[in-house]
């Protein structure tokens, strides 16, 4: 885990204003972190095969973050309509929410943008409040991390 | 404490699904049965004297079949089959569907009108639903995913992994 001061935003922070596009092609932002718990996956690339993996994975434990009061939403480079094509080619329903242009900028914003153009495999959790609660980052991209991370972010966090 | 947060995997027990000598090294997989990988490590720990504890880990989304093959190996159980189901589903990955799943049944002489209503039933799920959970709290991400001696080996396991992991006291 990286936890340096150049990496993915800290527990604690508030989240700066930021904008990602939804694949219906609106604006997902700051203000719609308000009001309940949020895990954003950040993720290299879609149709990748560690990212693929990842997305079926979290797929299955979807009913477990509900009851918890949790939204997870899927975040890339990709434009919105690779990631629609990608999610649609696993079958998940995993919302997808695209940092495409200007490239990368959401990614910075929370610490994950990796140098070689592509988000760092990162998971934040944000609070109601709009306060990150808990953040990890991969060893490297190519690691994928178990599910069980969130849900011991989510305790660390209630 | 959060549902499925990290906990360590749970040891053999009685719930469990175990062949293989009592006195042998004990290996725990979790795997399903349309994971090609899982079929070719199924085959090769066969071959060994090993003890084998199966726990069911189906992705939907990876292997569609996976979770209703899960379930029949359960509703075999009920019938004292699990082992003989499990080694039909492996041997024929690529009929994984509702009438290969009744013909296996029939093979193996179930009642297959209470196989059906049990592969059904919300407590085969459920069943099948807590092999995964456990899986998922001990940090299982792929399959096939094995423990022994309290490491843990993801992903593909060939003939080379298999004897450096034997040599390792397997």
């Amino acid at each position: 885990m990286s936890a340096s001061s150049d990496g993915v935003i800290a527990p604690g922070t508030p989240v700066p204003e930021f904008s990602l596009r939804r694949e219906d092609g609106s604006e997902f932002t700051r203000a719609d972190l308000e009001g309940r718990r949020t895990v954003l996956v950040f993720y290299p690339f879609a149709f990748s095969p560690v990212c693929t993996d990842q997305l079926n994975l979290y797929e299955e434990i979807l009913p477990e973050l509900s009851a918890q009061g949790a939204t997870l939403y899927g975040v890339s480079c990709d434009a919105s309509f690779s990631q629609t094509a990608f999610r649609e080619r696993l079958g998940v329903s995993i919302e997808q929410l695209s940092d495409f242009e200007p490239k990368g900028e959401a990614c910075r914003t929370f610490g994950v943008y990796h140098p070689g153009g592509f988000p760092q495999r990162a998971l934040v959790i944000i609070g109601p409040d709009g306060v990150v609660s808990w953040s990890y980052e991969a060893d490297s991209p190519g690691v994928l991390p178990g599910a069980n991370l969130i849900f011991d972010g989510l305790a660390a966090s209630a | 404490m959060a549902a499925l947060g990290s906990a360590p995997v749970p040891p053999p027990s009685d719930e469990d699904h175990i062949r293989g000598p009592s006195g042998s090294p004990t290996v725990i997989e979790y795997a399903d049965f349309e994971c090609p990988y899982c079929a070719a490590l199924a085959a090769r720990l066969a071959a060994l004297q090993v003890r084998r504890v199966f726990r069911h880990f189906p992705v939907r989304s990876s292997h569609p079949r996976a979770w209703p093959a899960a379930c029949a190996a359960e509703a075999a159980g009920r019938q004292g089959r699990f082992w003989e189901m499990h080694d039909a589903l492996f041997a024929d990955q690529g009929r994984l569907e509702d009438p290969h799943l009744w013909r296996s049944a029939q093979r193996l002489g179930l009642d297959v009108e209470r196989f059906e209503a049990d592969r059904r039933s919300e407590a085969v799920q459920a069943r099948v639903r807590r092999d995964f959970q456990t899986g998922v709290r001990a940090g299982v991400v792929t399959t096939p995913t094995v423990f022994a001696r309290g490491a843990m080996h993801a992903g593909r396991i060939d003939a080379q992994t298999l004897a450096r992991l034997r040599r390792l006291g397997w």
